[in-house]
């Protein structure tokens, strides 16, 4: 029978927080970037005749 | 057995990592509205301050990729079943269904809501109006319907230009219109090339597409046709005095060669069903030549607007 709640080899469970780490990272860098953009989308806004 | 008796969830491991997540924007299809949008901000009377125009085509890049990952999303089962198709992040199993929907429609809402902040209302319509065609009229409503699914369908991608004109303008008039018309009338002979050497894939997904349905000899006669009348389409700028001699020589002379090439498709050896007895090689290289028949023509357009 099938171990419940099912455990990850810890090779697994490695990649798992890699992936987790690099989504993440990937999230902080999208939105520090949209931050970054609103930014200077109200500057040159702001600027305009 | 605890764990169920309290409705605790399996622990969900996604195998995916960010070439996945790349993969469901269509990165392919997004190089190539880019540049037609592009094109239409740049050919359009005015100005716009480079950082609005950045933000422009970024919105319009990312309401593609918004789209494209909408599609995927919702034609995850024939995707399966195709051989060209069933690798992509969500029927391999690598996203979640719902989390590729959630990811299409963030971007969708964001792209619009910052092409209307960055530029105007207009072009934030348009730009919605495409996402909308691309998904509930083309994927949803007409793709498993209709085998002129991607002469309606196709006007999704056809948007483009006339949204990076109005980033600009703020409204739309003649030029982008042609703009679209050109596209619009591309996209038959460019899928239905593709169409004719992969038709037993979408048939084995039930796809009613054109040689699926109305079979090789006809599907090339429509190609022909609608090479003709794209090749009309392509020099009215110039006819109608929108664009110069340089955009309407090339446009005459690649329209040419892509007539001839679809008088290729037509006429090339076949068997008493249509299909091709050269393995299709007219139809690989006329699906090629599509490509690069629309870069070269936009690329016209837009080196026309700077040496005229």
């Amino acid at each position: 029978m099938d171990e419940f709640p099912p455990r990850l080899s810890p090779a697994d469970a490695a990649l798992l927080v890699r992936r987790q780490r690099g989504r993440n990272m990937a999230m902080l860098i999208g939105l520090v970037c949209l931050a970054a953009l609103f930014f200077a989308i109200t500057i040159v806004k702001f600027k305009a005749p | 057995m605890p764990a169920l008796a309290t409705g605790a969830a399996l622990p969900s491991v996604s195998t995916a990592d960010w070439r996945d997540w790349l993969k469901l924007l269509k990165p392919r299809v997004v190089s190539l509205v880019v540049f037609t949008g592009w094109v239409g901000l740049a050919i359009a009377p005015g100005h716009l301050h480079p950082v609005l125009a950045f933000t422009a085509i970024l919105c319009i890049a990312t309401a593609a990729g918004a789209a494209g990952c909408l599609n995927m999303w919702w034609e995850r089962d024939i995707d399966a079943l195709m051989r060209r198709t069933a690798q992509r992040p969500i029927p391999a199993g690598r996203i979640e269904p719902n989390d590729a929907l959630a990811f299409g429609i963030t971007l969708a809402v964001l792209s619009v809501l910052v092409m209307a902040l960055a530029t105007n209302i207009a072009a934030a319509t348009v730009l919605a109006i495409s996402i909308g065609f691309y998904v509930f009229i083309y994927t949803m409503w007409l793709k498993r319907r209709t085998p002129q699914n991607i002469v309606i369908g196709g006007a999704a991608g056809a948007f483009p230009p006339i949204i990076g004109w109005a980033a600009v303008t703020g409204n739309i008039s003649l030029m982008p219109v042609l703009m679209f018309l050109l596209i619009f009338f591309w996209t038959p002979p460019h899928f239905w090339s593709l169409a004719l050497y992969a038709c037993k894939d979408y048939g084995r997904a039930g796809v009613p597409m054109l040689p699926v349905v109305a079979g090789p000899r006809a599907t090339r006669r429509q190609i022909f046709a609608y090479t003709l009348l794209l090749s009309a389409v392509a020099v009215l700028p110039w006819l109608l005095g929108y664009a110069g001699r340089l955009y309407g020589a090339t446009a005459a002379a690649c329209s040419l060669a892509f007539c001839a090439l679809a008088l290729w498709v037509l006429l090339d050896r076949q068997d008493e069903t249509g299909l091709s007895m050269t393995g299709d090689k007219p139809a690989r290289l006329t699906f090629r030549y599509s490509l690069l028949y629309l870069a070269i023509l936009f690329t016209a357009l837009g080196i026309d607007r700077i040496v005229g």
